[in-house]
């Protein structure tokens, strides 16, 4: 019994990581109807450019001769995903206006590879142990005491996800340029034709993305190092989305919590009947039962089609 | 740090040059590289493609190539992509005066390349990895994976656990888990250990881990549950650091973790810090850059602003792996060179070279590497060589990795004979008639 709530709570925490990652790709397609496919190298890029700010071994300090407090490494990385956030817009973005949803979405593969590739040129392929000072490994007294196993790392994350959410719908629901945000999202001729400029709005939501990505980026980079194969947990993102609605922040998080819990148990219980690793498509095939029932997802809005 | 843009610079040059060396010089001797700058893999591809491309740029710039000969080191990108690296074959293999040898630097890659070199002739050179039962030279006589095999390790690795044990009939019911990428790689060992666990009686668990391995948590929740009494690894990448750290986590005694000779470099103990203190892995040579062919590449190349890394990565684990597979390379096609008296050997002449390699300590010395690794000798019959695997120990404080074993044999009787029966499935599946070594 023990054992198992270890193994739903790991289900939990890893979810929790997961969507971390799912919340950038739902910001950017509620604002926008955008699936930003290059939401995963945001989190690497994010996390390259924290990293050379605040180690030793960094451009910054080869260039300054210093390295960067930890949190003014926060805020200058969080300019340079501002910066990226308005090039998207200027260099892409604007140029694909009425497009339909395909290219846009088309456009972003193209941005993935693009901004991989610079991170290389920029940063270089090397791992990266990024240590911000989170605490790692096991909870000593857990273990000590109940003979139970929960990461520390993740009970932040799990700390960190539940406040991005709080700000997030405070920003979305109370502040004026969250409201604009959704009205974007609803019709982005009626919020055009009141005087919201959808490129501001664009550089807004693609910057507060860039944010979430920085999270995403510490948070796993803390655990395995940054490194380039950062990029592929978006991969881990999508069967989140799917099952919890590409455009709701809370779905965001259930999904994640499900599939988090669903792939891990499954692993654990099934998995060595069937030769294990079978996570990764569990979590698919999870996300594809829900398709079938719900193909808005758990909290996904509603699809009208009117003959 | 700026070489970073300059080595990037010489990947993509490095790409794009097989279409404009095909004009190359023909007194000169082609080696294509298959290797990996970028992609999920790049941190372990890099310092291993250095290696390689250093030591073939001192031999270049200190000895005017092998014999006089210059050496037309050609990189071409893979990505760690079995469909690219194939391509990268195809795209290279006529260059200049056509391509002499092949280090795939991927087992999925070697496994393709396999039947192709072998139509066409050139030798593939994948050293420690790719096909085990490739050592049978009767059945492939292009293919060459000494000094050691996966199968070596898994041999080597049982057998450390049983001294530690007290004795290899200690092993009886004890429990040994496995824990490998889900790739052609991963499962090399598998059939190996199971011939052991029937020989040693000891429990065998294996747990795969899908690539690329960021999220490993229901593997290790296993191993808390079951608490094998050793975990092997078979990881490459990221799949490495994550595992270590998990391991860590669940207070798994580092020192009853073994990695194999690709979970074993600097890259891969560092992002867990202290964590990874006693960490072992597997090895057939030493690291450090304390050697005089290290000496020679920081004369010769660095310090003419030609070489391909960071000047303070040399002598890293899987640099060092890439300056071995080089030394043994050229001294394959310097024995070409001097069994069939000619400066330009061709690519079968090269096979012939490895064939009849033998790099004693005495020819090690005179190359600068003595005691760097152990003496080898390829034969007709066997590929491999000496298949020994010697143990290395991280030890965090000091942030170096140090040899804790000898070079351990491994157990022929169960090695070789599922080396006879998968090479002569192999032969019977693809129509092959064993050739006769005399």
């Amino acid at each position: 019994m023990l054992f198992f709530l270890e193994t739903v709570i790991s289900g939990l925490m890893a979810g929790v990581m997961y969507s971390l990652v799912a919340l950038g790709f739902v910001l950017i397609f509620k604002a926008s109807g955008i699936f930003n496919f290059a939401q995963g190298v945001f989190a690497l890029f994010a996390g390259l450019a924290l990293y050379d700010f605040i180690a030793e071994d960094g451009w910054f300090y080869d260039l300054f001769g210093f390295a960067l407090p930890v949190w003014l490494g926060i805020i200058a990385t969080m300019g340079v995903m501002v910066i990226v956030a308005w090039l998207v817009e200027r260099l892409v973005l604007r140029h694909l206006v009425n497009q339909e949803p395909i290219i846009l979405f088309m456009s972003t593969i193209g941005l993935a590879y693009f901004l991989e590739g610079v991170g290389d040129i920029l940063f270089g392929s090397d791992v990266k142990p990024l240590d911000i000072g989170l605490p790692q490994g096991a909870s000593d007294y857990l273990l000590d005491n109940y003979n139970l196993y929960v990461e520390k790392l993740e009970v932040v994350a799990a700390v960190v996800a539940a406040v991005l959410v709080i700000v997030l719908a405070i920003f979305f629901q109370k502040t004026r340029i969250g409201r604009a945000l959704r009205a974007v999202a609803d019709d982005h001729q009626a919020a055009l034709s009141v005087g919201i400029s959808l490129r501001t709005i664009w550089v807004i939501v693609w910057s507060v993305s860039g944010f979430v990505a920085l999270v995403a980026g510490i948070m796993w980079g803390s655990k395995s190092g940054i490194q380039f194969s950062l990029s592929l947990i978006a991969l881990k993102a999508l069967p989140v989305l799917i099952l919890g609605g590409f455009t709701s922040v809370p779905g965001a998080i259930i999904g994640g919590l499900i599939i988090g819990v669903g792939e891990k148990v499954a692993e654990v219980y099934a998995g060595p009947f069937v030769g294990g690793a079978i996570e990764n498509w569990f979590a698919y095939m999870l996300a594809l039962v829900f398709l079938l029932i719900r193909p808005q997802g758990l909290f996904g809005e509603k699809i009208i089609e009117r003959v | 740090m700026r070489l970073k843009l300059l080595t990037k610079a010489l990947a993509v040059a490095a790409v794009a040059m097989p279409l404009t060396t095909a004009v190359a010089d023909a007194a000169e001797l082609t080696i294509p590289g298959t290797i990996y700058r970028t992609g999920p893999y790049a941190p372990n591809g890099i310092p291993w493609a250095n290696g390689i491309a250093d030591y073939y740029a001192m031999l270049n710039e200190r000895d005017g190539g092998i014999e006089g000969t210059k050496i037309n080191y050609v990189e071409c990108e893979t990505a760690y992509n079995t469909k690219q690296g194939v391509e990268c074959y195809e795209n290279t293999k006529g260059v200049g005066s056509g391509a002499l040898v092949y280090q795939p630097m991927s087992t999925g890659i070697t496994y393709q390349l396999i039947p192709k070199a072998t139509e066409d002739k050139i030798p593939v050179f994948s050293m420690g990895y790719g096909r085990t039962s490739a050592a049978n030279g009767k059945v492939f006589p292009y293919v060459f994976n000494m000094p050691a095999t996966y199968w070596d390790q898994a041999s080597v690795f049982v057998k450390y656990a049983g001294e530690k044990e007290g004795g290899m009939d200690k092993l009886k019911g004890k429990k040994i888990a496995l824990v490998y990428h889900n790739s052609a790689y991963g499962k090399e060992p598998i059939r190996t250990l199971e011939e052991l666990s029937k020989k040693h009686g000891f429990d065998l668990m294996l747990l795969a881990v899908d690539h690329p391995g960021q999220e490993q948590k229901a593997t290790w929740l296993q191993i808390r549950r079951e608490r094998p009494d050793w975990v092997f690894m078979w990881g490459w990448g990221v799949m490495n650091q994550v595992a270590i750290k998990e391991a860590s986590s669940i207070r798994y005694p580092m020192d009853h973790f073994i990695g194999v000779w690709w979970s074993g470099s600097e890259n891969d103990v560092t992002p867990a810090g202290e964590d990874a203190h006693g960490y072992l892995s597997a090895t057939f040579h030493a690291s450090g850059d304390n050697f005089r062919a290290h000496d020679d590449i920081k004369k010769f190349v660095y310090d003419k602003g030609k070489g391909h890394g960071d000047r303070d990565r040399i002598g890293e684990v899987l640099y060092n792996r890439g300056v071995v597979a080089a030394m043994w390379t050229s001294e394959a096609i310097r024995n070409a060179m001097r069994i069939h008296n000619t400066k330009t050997p061709t690519s079968e002449q090269v096979r012939d070279g490895f064939e009849s390699l033998n790099v004693d300590a005495k020819r090690l010395a005179v190359l600068g590497l003595e005691g760097f690794t152990y003496p080898i000798q390829v034969t007709c019959e066997n590929h491999t060589g000496p298949g020994k695997v010697a143990l290395q120990q991280w030890d965090a404080k000091k942030g170096e990795w140090s040899l804790v074993t000898d070079f351990y044999s491994s157990d022929r009787d169960v090695i070789d004979k599922l080396i006879a029966d998968d090479s002569m499935a192999y032969a019977k599946e693809n129509n092959i008639t064993p050739r006769t070594c005399n």
